[in-house]
């Protein structure tokens, strides 16, 4: 465990890409085989089962450390982390004994099947014997959500240059799902196709917003012009006749998909097609939203999948025959995956897939006016894809971008606001936004990105001079302040006063220009949703 | 006998305002720190150490009579007297007698002993004004001897990368205190301009503090290799900042004791280090006082006042004011308005 908690501080305490490689590449060199696989695992966001309830924790260390529950309440909610509070309003252990990461990790799975006693006793013990930064990492462990600033891409690089193998050979393995227990990285990352996990995707290439104009991209000929889908990003898998459907956020949903089923006999074993998931009913895309309902429910009902037919837009082929071609070109894909699907859904008409339309520009006059007719397709922009790049892992620059349209935007009045999370404890920073309906304000969005650190102490110190009530951690204030905020996309909502739900709303600008009479109105937003839905 | 107005804390029997935000007439000043020292008084009253850095922060005509600790003053039958209160050299608690009732405005205090400032003083009184910026559980500070060793090993690592080391720290208070526990065998020191001003009069009042360069016109900036700097919050994201490049970036703060804040904030390191209370301190200054009343200013207002009178049965009550506490940004304890022109 100090071994580890030395590797997190070194993580936590540089902000240097290189210096985090170098670190993880140091622990692997002496790390035991157990604790090294344990750690990949927690970094790429695996947790250990959990063995011991929120409630449980909370109550110990209320009892150890003296605290009232309404201070220890108070003090989550500024630190914005159970496994962080407690650590800091326990008393500091006495640092005898060292254990080794998976020896805690493997006790903590134990506890089980213990009663509550057991677990207080195990967990009480071990809080006494912990530095702050140990008793921080054990807590993580118990509550999960391990993230200590180290990306996917980290992770890999560390593991190419320590085992001396290809990046994007790592980035496979370490897809999808596989076993910690009983496993060690040299296994796991050899492990060849003949027993693999058959169904184990490929890391998902993702591109960067394009920030500047496309004709800095050079000639438009180079590049592969497509729409960009507003629906979930997934890899559809056939292999020994059987099908995985996987989600961007690596999630197995082939139960979530049921019309995709078939596919496991019509396509050739060894085929991975990356594509864009959507509802799509009478030759038309339906909004996201119709889809989102049907992913949430439990079980896929008939009248769901009326409602909703889904399909996959198809983008890309990275697995054909078996073989991994993400080395190929674009070019060279997009004609296989054309070939492909284009046999396939002669062969099959009923088959839910439709290859991604290609659009053909002479020039970036054209793409750019392409790119203003977004909405009328459904969605959110273009993709712009270099015919010459391979099939990349992660978030890359250069050879594949996302030219979105400008988002939607919409004045709100401040009505509510609330003390943020963590990060910015100490402020108010989280924001309820409201329009007119008639005389009346109503609230229709909440937001809380978008504003420079001084706006937000600006806006803090205003809030604190013009606060009405008090509901604990938040605040109304005096309608006054006027945002713009910007969103992806607007659908009608029944549970909100407003009758609307904004997608990913975030503040774009503090409108000192514009009194609080100028701001929208309901109708403004019911008008909007109109146009959006086409 | 003390009340709360528009302008300030006041004592209408003496007819004078501590640390006051608006003009008024008579102002008894607890430290120079911009948020409880502002412009505009007629006449002010503070510890003799606070008065030359006042005088150059507010002018140096200002009408200011300067006491020492422990220098009873009566005004109108009011005994007024300063002691110490920890928090930055020449920073002061007001006491307050009247026909034997005692008040104490405590301004901003730490219990911890920094090595540079005159340790707090309990003083025994009815009513005590104390802040709650960390007036939480989750602030417990580390030991000031172990943070110093902390920076000097961080700085001795950077070198050897062959990179700079820049601390941000408030010019007043934080950066000598931070500049007086370097090991100046390591490497060179330099100052950023408004951390030089005021470490200039700290030498002359109080002390040599270990040698260092002020960074101007005259410094070559290839010359800086290996180097610590000590510059105000204000400097982060500046191209001043950017002109020392290669450069590791260390804040020195209370609130760097929460992760969130820490890597929010985009600085290599951050170092624990307040001049303000944590926790245990503020319980152990308020029971030390022995006050029945308490007033709590800024911070976390309402919780610690909740704190005090379920554990500790005290009568205590939040009060607004205008003082900012530790601030992350150059928007708290701000440098002078005329920063650039000392520059
Ligand atoms: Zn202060
Ligand atoms: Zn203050």
């Amino acid at each position: 465990m100090k071994l580890f908690s030395e590797l997190f501080t070194k993580i936590d305490q540089t902000t240097s890409t290189n210096d985090k490689i170098d670190a993880l590449v140091q622990y692997l060199a002496i790390a035991n085989e157990q604790d090294a696989i344990w750690c990949v695992a927690l970094l790429s966001g695996r947790r250990p089962k959990r063995t011991v309830k929120t409630s449980e924790l909370w109550q110990w260390s209320s009892e150890l450390s003296g605290l009232p529950p309404w201070l220890m309440a108070e003090s989550y909610h500024i630190v914005g982390d159970l496994a962080e509070t407690i650590s800091l309003i326990l008393p500091e252990g006495n640092k005898t004994s060292d254990y080794k990461l998976h020896e805690i990790i493997e006790a903590l799975n134990e506890l089980r099947d213990s009663d509550e006693q057991q677990r207080r006793d195990y967990i009480a013990t071990m809080w006494q014997q912990f530095d702050k930064q140990e008793l921080f990492i054990f807590n993580k462990l118990i509550t999960g959500g391990f993230r200590m600033g180290v990306s996917d891409k980290i992770v890999i690089k560390a593991l190419a240059k320590h085992f001396n193998t290809d990046e994007n050979i790592i980035a496979h393995r370490l897809t999808g799902t596989w076993e910690v227990t009983g496993n060690t990285l040299p296994a796991l990352l050899a492990a060849g196709a003949g027993n693999d996990d058959i169904s184990k995707p490929y890391p998902f290439y993702l591109a960067y917003a394009l920030e500047s104009t496309p004709d800095e991209l050079g000639n438009v000929d180079d590049w592969q012009i497509e729409r960009k889908y507003d629906g979930i990003r997934g890899q559809l898998i056939v292999r020994d006749s059987q099908l995985f459907v996987w989600s961007r956020g690596e999630d197995l949903l082939t139960e979530k998909f049921t019309e995709f089923t078939n596919l496991a006999s019509i396509l050739p074993n060894g085929t991975v097609i990356d594509g864009e998931i959507l509802p799509f009913k009478d030759g038309n895309f339906l909004p996201f939203h119709v889809m989102q309902t049907r992913i949430g429910r439990k079980n896929v009902t008939k009248k769901a999948m009326q409602e909703a037919p889904l399909v996959m837009v198809c983008y890309d082929l990275i697995e054909y025959n078996g073989a991994d071609i993400r080395h190929l070109s674009m070019g060279e894909r997009r004609a296989m995956l054309e070939q492909l699907v284009t046999h396939t859904t002669q062969a099959h008409p009923e088959v839910p897939l439709q290859l991604s339309p290609t659009i053909q520009c002479d020039n970036w006059n054209e793409v750019a006016k392409e790119r203003m007719r977004s909405r009328e397709y459904n969605c959110e922009g273009l993709m712009l894809k270099r015919k010459n790049s391979e099939y990349k892992t992660g978030r890359r620059r250069g050879d594949w971008w996302k030219w979105k349209v400008d988002p939607l935007s919409v004045d709100g009045v401040l009505l509510y606001a609330q003390r943020g999370h963590g990060r910015r404890a100490n402020l108010y920073t989280d924001f309820t936004f409201a329009v007119w309906d008639g005389d009346e304000l109503v609230p229709f969005a909440k937001a809380y990105s978008g504003l420079t650190d001084k706006e937000l102490i600006e806006v803090d110190a205003w809030i604190k001079k013009h606060t009405i009530e008090k509901f604990g951690p938040v605040r109304s204030v005096t309608p006054e302040l006027v945002f713009e905020l910007g969103f992806e996309g607007i659908n009608p909502s029944p549970r909100h006063k407003s009758g609307v739900a904004l997608r990913f709303p975030r503040i774009l600008r503090w409108r000192q220009d514009k009194s609080m009479k100028e701001a929208n109105t309901k109708a403004d937003l019911l008008e909007l949703i109109q146009a959006y839905r086409g | 006998m003390i009340t709360f107005d528009k302008c300030g804390i006041f004592c209408a029997q003496a007819g004078v305002y501590i640390d006051p935000w608006k003009p008024v007439d008579k102002a008894i000043i607890t430290h120079a720190h911009s948020d409880h020292a502002r412009w505009g008084m007629k006449a002010y009253m503070a510890h003799k150490l606070a008065v030359p850095v006042m005088r150059y922060r507010l002018g140096a005509d200002i009408n200011v009579q300067a006491i020492e600790y422990n220098e009873p003053v009566t005004i109108n039958g009011v005994t007024i007297s300063l002691h110490p209160a920890g928090h930055i050299w020449g920073s002061a608690q007001v006491r307050l007698e009247y026909k034997g009732e005692v008040w104490v405005v405590s301004g901003d205090y730490k219990l911890q002993h920094d090595g540079i400032t005159t340790p707090f003083e309990p003083v025994t009184c009815n009513s005590f004004i104390t802040e709650s910026t960390f007036g939480l559980p989750v602030y417990k500070f580390p030991a000031s001897a172990d943070v110093y060793a902390d920076i000097n090993a961080w700085w001795r690592a950077n070198k050897e990368e062959g990179k700079n080391s820049v601390i941000l720290a408030y010019s007043l208070g934080k950066a000598q205190r931070v500049h007086a526990h370097l090991d100046a065998s390591i490497g060179d020191i330099y100052l950023h301009g408004a951390v030089d001003n005021v470490n200039k009069i700290y030498e002359q009042e109080i002390g040599d503090l270990p040698e260092a360069k002020r960074i101007d016109a005259n410094v070559n900036r290839k010359d800086i290799k290996g180097a610590m700097i000590i510059a105000p919050p204000s400097a982060a994201d500046t191209p001043w900042l950017r002109s020392l490049q290669p450069y590791k970036l260390g804040i020195c703060s209370g609130w760097m004791q929460l992760r969130g804040t820490r890597r929010r904030r985009n600085a290599d390191r951050g170092f624990v280090l307040s001049d303000h209370a944590d926790w245990e301190q503020l319980n152990t200054a308020v029971k030390a006082t022995g006050a029945e009343n308490v007033y709590v200013t800024h911070g976390y207002k309402s919780i610690y006042s909740r704190w005090l009178q379920t554990e500790y049965g005290l009568n205590a009550t939040e009060v607004d004011t205008l003082y900012t506490g530790e601030a992350l940004d150059e928007t708290g304890e701000t440098e002078p308005a005329n920063n650039e022109i000392i520059q």
